[in-house]
């Protein structure tokens, strides 16, 4: 039987949807697997996000103390390393948080670390299979990842369907074991990206429009669904030529290349130029009016009508969700 | 004989001889001429070499067509012609100027062989001569004064306005023209009054109004008036000549030198340095121009001869959309970096900095798509593509290269494609299935042979799009019975925008790959269908056998009788060619895709107002596709709004990149359904009979 | 300041069309072409426009076989001083803890006051650089988009986090840091530039020369193994769906949620 600790993260008391995620990737590495869900923060969020997950979760563990208020990987780290069990399995969101502790955490751990899985096929002879990509998503791998000393794995968020089990689980505060915090590095701040000064190639889910937006006045209707998806704006050559969004924006060989998750593709005839930009082999979502548009050649999924009628709908149904 | 006293043997004040002043003011004015023109010079000798004095008649020639006979000049009509004017007058007049100076010393001196009839004869035209001068000026005036055409706008980035400088220099000239026909006037008139009879001069010429003003004047006040007259020309002469290397004006010095020396040979770029060849690139420490003394010595002749009128910046499609580049300002810009570098009054040389940086910008000399339009125009022949060339040299050198380059660029370097595709799908197209059925096609590998290679290039057999033209030349020549066959993945890029874009090294490596793979296919000659592989193989590598493109060949099919074309199968379309830059300004070939168009009987074909030599860039082909400068509109969007305005509904294209581009600025400017672009090859494909 | 740069050889991913061999366990790696990974190329430009600004020495390293010569030397055109390439046979099958083990044999050997990795390789695991710093005890900062060199003690280094947002941090020194692409404008190296160090020595050291038990690297000490490469089966075209509108959406948002686009 395996022992799984999940480290949620959360924003101010909510916890990450990679908490429900978790429970998927635990029963598919060991349907018997304990799973623990671990917790760092400090004050009444942290206490909030641990009851919360005691609906989920059999266990919660939580650690709190004012320098984990802060996710700082390397606090994090220590607090996680002096408490948790080392010979069990650590999943943690392959994020920017993840990318940051995991690898170390596993150093501290003497355990083996895997990144990034995107499924998990069981335990044989103490030996996890999982998948990951490699090569910027052109081509999946197999990996065996010897557990048996305890392992650090990151998993991609979303790739793992959520579940919401009813677990009525209790809160264990170990704040008393994570020893001494003190780091050799020191968050100061955030800093927001600017307005208008939007980074398309990190977007999970990009709406991309081309020449079937017609008019500037109707980036509003994109940029309108793109708030709604919590995605991003981006565009072909076009509407940028037409001056009505900014180069940065713009998808292509000559443009910015992207590898969202979600691509969704409005009024774009889906050319050599633009397509070259899009990579990481993302869920592509094509809208076009003209059924014969070679976006739809390379698409998942197409649908043929009329973006700047399809669009509205499209953010209303979500806004209601 | 005159009454008058000539200024050689006037006194002032009746006492201080002039003819100090006559000796004077020569010796200062040629002194400080002289100076002056060392300083100008001392940049030049300090220059990178040039091998200019090869192909001496074409130079000569040059220097009677486009120097005297200002054979570029009517190309934009008023300005020419008035230029003209000036031109001839000055050449006239530079003879009775010298004769002047010298008359200042000796008062009847006349040139040898000008003291019988031909002297006549020469005054006769030599006072039209100054008339039309003068008269050119004045309009001249007006129009850079009043009416000031837009292409002689000076953008705030670029400095200050040059009007008043044109102005002024115009004033100079008329102050010339008219002090030198008083002079002539005054002494006319008195002769008149004391002989009682007029000598027959030119009727209506500057002299004659001139002495009809003052005929009725007494005689002291002629005299007055003639040695005042004398030395207002004689001052304004040598103001003039020491005046000209500061500006603009230079180039009626240095026009004669910046023409002989001018561009013989098109299409081809130049050695990175003169002398060196390739193989020893690898020793030089730097490469390219970085800094101004990196120029070669005619490119800083170039600087100095611009006339800042404006033609290149008018014709240049960069300048036009709005891109941060303005050909006329690459030159004035240099030239007033090397006049603060080596200035007239203290003698010194400055340190030159990095030039992109200091005058240029990055984006300014990636904006160039190397179209020739400039060059083309330019009055003096100044060269700009060499130098944007060298330019670009010196910033790859520095890695100075924008990163939307530097994937193709390192994509050409591993795979020979700038996509990056792999080498051994080079010759998918001519397996696709469809096609295939219909045509078959030759890989000239392991011991296969044939007569003609088909140099397709990377853009024509890997885009999804343009793989139709490698496609239809193929059907073509196999219709036309042309024994043919392709490289293969053993073809590499031509490398004709490597070069240009200054990769210079990765050229050559192209360029010895390509060049290994041809002269072992043992082909007699090269057919391509892309203008730029064309100029490339014809001008920039060497020893191949002849290369054609395949609207040469087709044309040549068409006339022996080897290709029959049907009727238009669409009558009611109209349709207009558009030369590619590479085909026709850099190559000359103009008709004959033409002719091949002609030859589709009631085909409907107009022409665009800029043709032939004045062909505008669609955009620009190879690594320009890559590469995206600011820009207010594309050229594409403006060459297909000519096309509108030409009344055409097809444009027809004879390049896969014109044909790109083209197809794109269709949609953008919205004229999807009123208008398409087809190539050359599919058109004469469809009408094969 | 003391740069040290870990590079790595990847096959490139911008030039190649992924394929799998015959037996469908690995890459058909004949018509690959490699070049150093684009995320160390970033990390060596900021090196050297950190040394350009307050002086010292970037060097190269990598782990590898004498193929992975090429990249040092590139990397060097760049305007790296030095280059190392840690090459042994017992280095083959190393997973990520391997290498990062390889790596500490040497930055023990040196003394650097900075150490620099791409955020991530062709594996896409990220993990070489933080594993580095914990084996060494050094700070670490990963997906880091800026550099300021505060003192000789402490630097000042902006981490990319989600929603394109950036994360402040003061690091102590000598630490370790994971660079993201867009930190800069690496600056271009053509053939020439590759051909002028062509004839510089890169020292070559194995795993006795850094001090490495053998049986802690490579294959042998691989907790992590790939078993095999497989292409995730792509569709013909495009599943178009069609119906009322209202279906249509309903279809849609249905898709896009569980490719992890909806919340």
């Amino acid at each position: 039987m395996t022992q799984i600790f999940v480290y949620v993260t959360h924003v101010a008391g909510v916890a990450d949807d990679i908490a429900s995620e978790y429970i998927t990737a635990a029963k598919k590495i060991d349907p018997a697997a304990t799973v623990t869900a671990v917790v760092t923060g400090s004050g009444a969020d942290l206490d909030k996000v641990a009851d919360s997950l005691t609906s989920k979760y059999a266990e919660v563990i939580k650690i709190g103390n004012e320098a984990l208020a802060y996710p700082n990987a390397e606090v994090v780290r220590k607090a996680l390393c002096n408490v948790l069990d080392k010979s069990a399995v650590v999943l943690a969101p392959h994020n920017t948080f993840g990318m940051d502790m995991c690898p170390g955490l596993s150093i501290k751990m003497d355990s083996a670390f895997a990144a990034d899985a995107v499924d998990f096929e069981g335990v044989a002879d103490g030996k996890l299979k999982l998948v990951r990509q490699e090569l910027g998503g052109a081509v999946s791998t197999h990996v065996a990842c010897d557990i048996s000393n305890g392992a650090v794995i990151t998993i991609r968020p979303g790739a793992f369907a959520p579940i919401d089990a009813a677990a009525g689980g209790k809160v264990t505060d170990k704040s008393g074991e994570a020893g001494d915090l003190t780091a050799k590095r020191r968050f100061l701040e955030v800093v927001q990206a600017e307005v208008g000064d939007v980074d398309i190639t990190k977007s999970d889910v990009l709406v991309s429009v081309g020449r079937g937006i017609q008019e500037q006045e109707n980036i509003e209707i994109a940029q309108e669904l793109a708030e709604a998806m919590g995605a991003v704006v981006s565009c072909s050559r076009p509407i940028v030529d037409a001056k009505w969004l900014e180069k940065s924006r713009q998808v292509g060989t000559s443009g910015k290349t992207v590898k969202p998750k979600v691509y969704m593709a409005m009024g774009i005839s889906g050319s050599f130029q633009h397509m070259g930009g899009v990579k990481g082999n993302p869920y592509i979502v094509a809208v076009n009016k003209n059924p014969k548009a070679p976006i739809f050649q390379v698409a998942d999924v197409g649908i043929v009508t009329d973006i700047l009628e399809f669009m509205p709908a499209l953010t209303e149904a979500i806004k209601e969700m | 004989m005159s009454p008058l006293i000539g200024p050689a043997n006037f006194n002032f004040f009746g006492f201080f001889p002039a003819a100090i002043l006559s000796v004077l003011i020569p010796v200062v004015g040629v002194a400080l001429f002289t100076y002056i023109m060392a300083r100008r010079i001392a940049p030049l000798v300090r220059a990178a070499p040039d091998n200019r004095f090869d192909n001496i008649p074409e130079r000569l020639k040059n220097l009677f067509f486009v120097w005297l006979a200002q054979i570029r000049q009517p190309r934009y009509m008023v300005a020419g012609v008035l230029h003209i004017v000036i031109f001839a007058g000055f050449l006239v007049l530079s003879i009775r100027s010298t004769s002047l100076v010298i008359i200042g010393i000796s008062s009847d001196f006349v040139l040898p062989g000008f003291d019988g009839v031909i002297g006549d004869i020469y005054n006769f035209f030599k006072d039209y001569a100054a008339t039309g001068v003068l008269i050119a000026c004045i309009i001249a005036a007006v129009r850079r004064g009043v009416v000031r055409p837009a292409r002689y706008d000076v953008p705030a980035k670029y400095g200050k306005d040059h009007t008043a400088e044109a102005v002024f220099v115009l004033g100079v000239i008329s102050t010339l023209m008219i002090s030198e026909s008083l002079f002539e006037a005054t002494e006319l008139a008195a002769e008149m009054q004391h002989t009682g009879h007029a000598e027959f001069i030119a009727p209506l010429s500057l002299v004659w109004i001139f002495r009809g003003m003052v005929s009725g004047f007494a005689q002291s006040t002629l005299q007055g008036l003639h040695i005042v007259m004398y030395y207002i020309h004689d001052l304004t002469f040598f103001f003039f000549l020491c005046f000209l290397p500061m500006g603009k004006h230079f180039h009626v010095i240095t026009s004669i030198f910046n023409v002989f020396f001018m561009r013989v040979k098109k299409g081809n770029i130049k050695p990175v340095v003169h002398g060196v060849s390739e193989d020893e690139l690898d020793n030089l420490e730097s490469l390219g121009v970085k800094k101004l003394e990196d120029f070669t010595w005619k490119h800083m002749l170039d600087f100095y001869s611009c006339a800042d009128c404006g033609r290149c910046s008018d014709q240049c499609p960069a300048n036009a959309v709005g891109r941060p580049l303005s050909p006329r300002f690459i030159t004035i810009k240099a030239r007033d970096l090397i006049f603060r570098n080596y200035p007239i009054k203290s003698g010194a040389i400055y340190k030159s900095k990095m030039l992109v940086e200091d005058i240029y910008s990055e984006d300014e000399i990636w904006s160039c798509t190397t179209c020739g339009a400039c060059e083309q125009e330019c009055p003096l022949g100044i060269e700009y593509i060499d130098k944007m060339v060298d330019l670009r040299r010196g910033m790859v050198d520095e890695g100075m290269v924008p990163q939307t380059l530097q994937k193709p660029l390192k994509a050409l370097e591993k795979r020979g494609n700038p996509y990056g595709i792999m080498e051994k799908k080079r010759a998918d197209w001519s397996t696709d299935k469809e096609f295939a059925a219909e045509c078959s096609v030759k890989v000239l590998e392991k011991g296969e042979t044939a007569d003609t290679l088909f140099f397709v290039d990377s853009i024509t057999s890997f885009d999804d799009n343009i793989k139709t033209i490698a496609q239809n030349t193929a059907k073509i020549l196999t219709r036309a019975g042309v024994d043919f066959g392709i490289l293969g993945k053993a073809e590499k890029d031509s490398g004709n925008e490597v070069l240009r874009f200054g990769e210079e090294m990765l050229f050559q490596d192209l360029k010895s790959q390509n060049t290994e793979a041809i002269l072992e296919s043992e082909v007699k000659q090269i057919v391509t269908a892309d203008p730029h592989a064309y100029n490339a193989l014809k001008n920039d590598y060497k020893d191949l056998p002849p290369v054609k493109h395949v609207s040469q060949v087709i044309t040549e099919k068409i006339k022996s009788g080897a290709l029959a074309l049907k009727a238009a199968q669409e009558p009611e379309s109209v349709y207009v060619y558009h030369d590619p830059c590479y085909l026709g300004r850099h190559n000359g070939v103009y008709e004959d895709p033409r002719e091949a168009l002609d030859a589709i009987k009631n085909l409907n074909r107009v022409e665009l107002e800029k043709s032939r030599d004045r062909s505008f860039c669609c955009g620009g082909g190879g690594l320009m596709l890559f590469y995206e400068p600011e820009e207010e509109t594309r050229m594409g969007v403006l060459r297909v709004q000519m096309a509108a305005e030409a009344g055409a509904t097809v444009i027809v294209t004879a390049c896969p990149f014109c044909l790109v581009n083209i197809q794109d600025a269709i949609k953008v400017a919205g004229k999807e359904g009123e208008m398409r672009a087809i190539d050359f090859t599919e058109l004469i494909v469809q009408h094969m009979a | 300041m003391e740069i040290l740069v870990c590079v790595k050889r990847v096959p490139d991913t911008a030039e190649n069309e992924f394929q799998l061999n015959s037996a469908g366990n690995d890459l058909d790696r004949d018509d690959l072409v490699y070049s150093v990974n684009e995320w160390d190329n970033y990390a060596v430009e900021e090196a050297i426009q950190i040394v350009d600004k307050v002086g010292g020495n970037v060097t190269v390293v990598t782990v590898g076989d004498s193929e992975s010569e090429e990249v040092l030397r590139r990397e060097m055109a760049m305007g790296a001083n030095n280059g190392i390439l840690l090459s042994d046979d017992a280095f083959e099958g190393s997973d990520g803890k391997g290498i990062a083990t390889i790596l500490k044999g040497e930055v023990l050997k040196g003394k650097y006051d900075l150490i620099l990795t791409g955020a991530q390789a062709d594996a896409a695991a990220g993990q070489v650089g933080g594993m580095l710093a914990a084996m060494l005890d050094l700070p670490y900062a990963s997906l880091v988009n800026k550099i300021e060199v505060e003192s000789d003690t402490t630097i000042k280094v902006g981490r990319e986090i989600e929603g394109g947002n950036q994360e402040m941090n003061e690091v102590d020194l000598p630490c370790v840091l994971s660079i993201q692409t867009g930190i800069n404008e690496p600056r271009y190296v053509g053939i020439r530039g590759i051909r002028k160090v062509a004839q510089v020595e890169i020292p070559v050291k194995d795993a006795a020369a850094l001090g490495i038990d053998p049986s802690s690297v490579g294959d042998a000490g691989a907790k992590v193994k790939r078993v095999d490469y497989f292409v995730p089966e792509l569709g013909a075209g495009a599943e178009m769906l069609e119906g009322s509108t209202d279906e249509i959406i309903a279809q849609l948002i249905e898709r896009i949620k569980s490719k992890g686009g909806l919340a």
